[in-house]
């Protein structure tokens, strides 16, 4: 079984990898100058020239690229080739904010495939693979994404997209498909389908899955395994980069190597944009070096990371990024506290509750009140009320622990919060409607 | 020693639950013996007896209800001033803990039976039976 999808470069000694970087960078900041009216104007303010850009060492120098930056250009105005030499778009869902359109020649088409294969590979999947991809399809970027990696690795690819859950567990039983491609809440939904139609992971073929585009907490990772019998791995992307296969995850699931030879890393603080030294947390920021139609120098993820550089026994040297631990959008300020949905997950599933959960956060006589519902299971039901007024406090107590702020827990029956075919729903902001 | 097979339903605070609850319970043609409805701000428990227990387990788990099938007791409390106080004397003297109570709607003049769910069922059975107190059975409960 083949362990790598480009060996050469997955293993690639650093110092080699530095000068590749260098000459990639070199030429994309060129075609970024010579072809982007917009980030040559922040270069100018910045009174750097592309000159001054001669390795991965003079990165610093260069301007960041925000999400409102990308807004503010909208539609066309990061576009750096003819719009008739793009064969493709895909868009952000825009849910928080204007949408943000992301432009393809079939060169990045082809590097976007190449990278999606890499993390098939590492996912263990050969050309003997079934492939199943229930990412949507569509403007989202996770369909075809998964679907150009598959087919490039020569998996059966199973396009389902995202839905109609009984029907991805017939096909993937009728066609015997080894690896599931999804978001990780829908992975779960499909487990939990799965059992309710009173089969088991023995009565499907599935080995891996592949699953991203939200963030998620290893007790999911470790539900999700259990539920589909599967090895279950990470995939970072953004639709800004292309999409999903930035990053990937390998057997030793302890986060993500980064296509480096595609994309330079890079962690600053978010406060300053200073750049801080490997271990550190801060934003993500990444360049992109290979593109043709869209390419984003240092552009600002605004998810919070780390990278490390150690070696890993997967053998590749590409440098790894840790599971995002969160986004600055998702982040919620509640009393002054920061929040993110994941620490409340962490919490819930060490407590023995299920992932399904609804954070609403809303204003009462000016202070921030912060509801949590979550679905017990029948074992954890009680017919005595006092039983699950204890359980909604003690769980309330552990949150807090996490948190340092006090919120208040409300057990629902199972199944009854909304579960989501793509990214889930997990919080409700009310203080938005009264601003 | 008999003990009654009571259904407690898991209802969230939502309009039309109780009612959906019923109508499911109704339409299989079991007839609801007695109910009691413990409610807070968030959601209820619904306690029912019923006189066809197996059927109505397997519906509550068909149709995804949250339940716990837990026994209680009946008791047939004398129908008179004292009745319940003289009940709840015996279990007080062994300790028992009555978590909750509710009546069944009396069929028979002179007894108001009543569901009683104590923390510890054995000692409650034998002080009642010691003290020649009525317990109802639960064919009795279920009105077979």
């Amino acid at each position: 079984m083949a362990k790598y999808w480009r060996e050469d470069i997955e293993t690639m000694p650093r110092e080699d990898m530095k000068k590749l970087q260098s000459e990639r960078l070199v030429k994309q900041v060129q075609h970024v100058y010579e072809h982007v009216p917009y980030y040559r104007d922040l270069m100018d303010k910045k009174g750097v020239k592309p000159d001054d850009i001669r390795s991965v060492d003079d990165l610093y120098k260069l301007p960041f690229l925000s999400k409102a930056d990308l807004r503010d250009a909208y539609p066309t105005g990061m576009l750096a080739v003819p719009m008739k030499d793009c064969v493709r778009i895909h868009s952000t869902s825009g849910t928080t904010g204007r949408r943000v359109v992301a432009f393809y020649t079939q060169h990045d088409v082809d590097l976007w495939d190449e990278c999606c294969a890499r993390a098939i590979t590492a996912a263990g999947g050969t050309a003997e693979d079934v492939c199943q991809v229930a990412y949507g399809y569509g403007l989202f970027t996770g369909g075809f994404g998964l679907n150009g990696g598959s087919q490039k690795v020569g998996c059966l690819t199973l396009p389902m997209s995202s839905g109609n859950t009984e029907r991805q567990i017939q096909f993937m039983r009728d066609l015997n498909a080894t690896i599931l491609c999804c978001t990780p809440s829908y992975a779960a939904y499909i487990g939990e389908t799965l059992h309710d139609m009173g089969l088991t992971p023995d009565d499907i073929k599935l080995k891996a899955g592949i699953f991203g585009a939200e963030p998620w907490t290893e007790e999911m990772r470790r539900t999700i395994e259990a539920s589909l019998g599967i090895k279950a791995y990470d995939i970072y992307g953004l639709t800004e980069s292309s999409g999903p296969g930035v990053a990937f995850e390998c057997e030793e699931q302890t986060g993500m190597h980064i296509n480096e030879d595609h994309f330079i890393p890079e962690i600053i603080d978010p406060e300053t944009g200073e750049v801080l030294p490997e271990g550190s947390v801060g934003e993500l920021v990444f360049t992109s070096i290979t593109k043709e139609a869209f390419p984003l120098l240092r552009y600002r993820t605004r998810d919070l990371c780390q990278l490390t550089r150690g070696k890993c026994s997967c053998g590749r040297t590409l440098i790894k990024m840790c599971k995002p631990m969160g986004r600055s959008d998702d982040m919620m300020i509640i009393r002054g506290v920061n929040v993110f949905p994941s620490q409340i997950e962490t919490v819930l599933i060490e407590q023995g509750y299920s992932p399904n959960y609804l954070i609403e956060v809303d204003r009462k006589n000016n202070t921030d009140t912060l509801d949590i519902s979550v679905e017990m299971n029948t074992e954890q039901f009680s017919d005595k009320m006092k039983d699950i007024q204890e359980k909604e406090r003690s769980l309330a107590s552990a949150i807090k622990t996490m948190l340092g702020i006090n919120p208040k827990v409300h057990l629902v029956s199972p199944k009854s919060i909304t579960r989501s075919e793509g990214k889930a729903v997990r919080v409700i902001d009310k203080r938005k409607l009264h601003d | 020693m008999d003990t009654i097979k009571q259904f407690s339903v898991f209802v969230e605070n939502k309009q039309g639950r109780m009612a959906e609850l019923t109508r499911l319970i109704a339409d299989a043609g079991i007839d609801l013996r007695t109910l009691s409805l413990a409610d807070t701000r968030d959601f209820g428990i619904l306690r029912i007896i019923v006189n066809k227990p197996e059927e109505t387990e397997a519906l509550l788990k068909q149709n995804g209800w949250t339940y716990k099938a837990t026994s209680v007791i009946g008791v047939k409390v004398p129908d008179c001033p004292g009745g319940v106080a003289t009940v709840l004397e015996a279990l007080n003297e062994v300790n028992v803990n009555v978590e909750y109570m509710y009546a069944f709607v009396n069929r028979t003049p002179g007894r108001a039976d009543t569901v009683i769910c104590v923390d510890d069922e054995q000692a409650a059975l034998e002080i009642l039976q010691k003290k020649h107190i009525d317990i109802l059975t639960a064919e009795e409960a279920y009105d077979i």
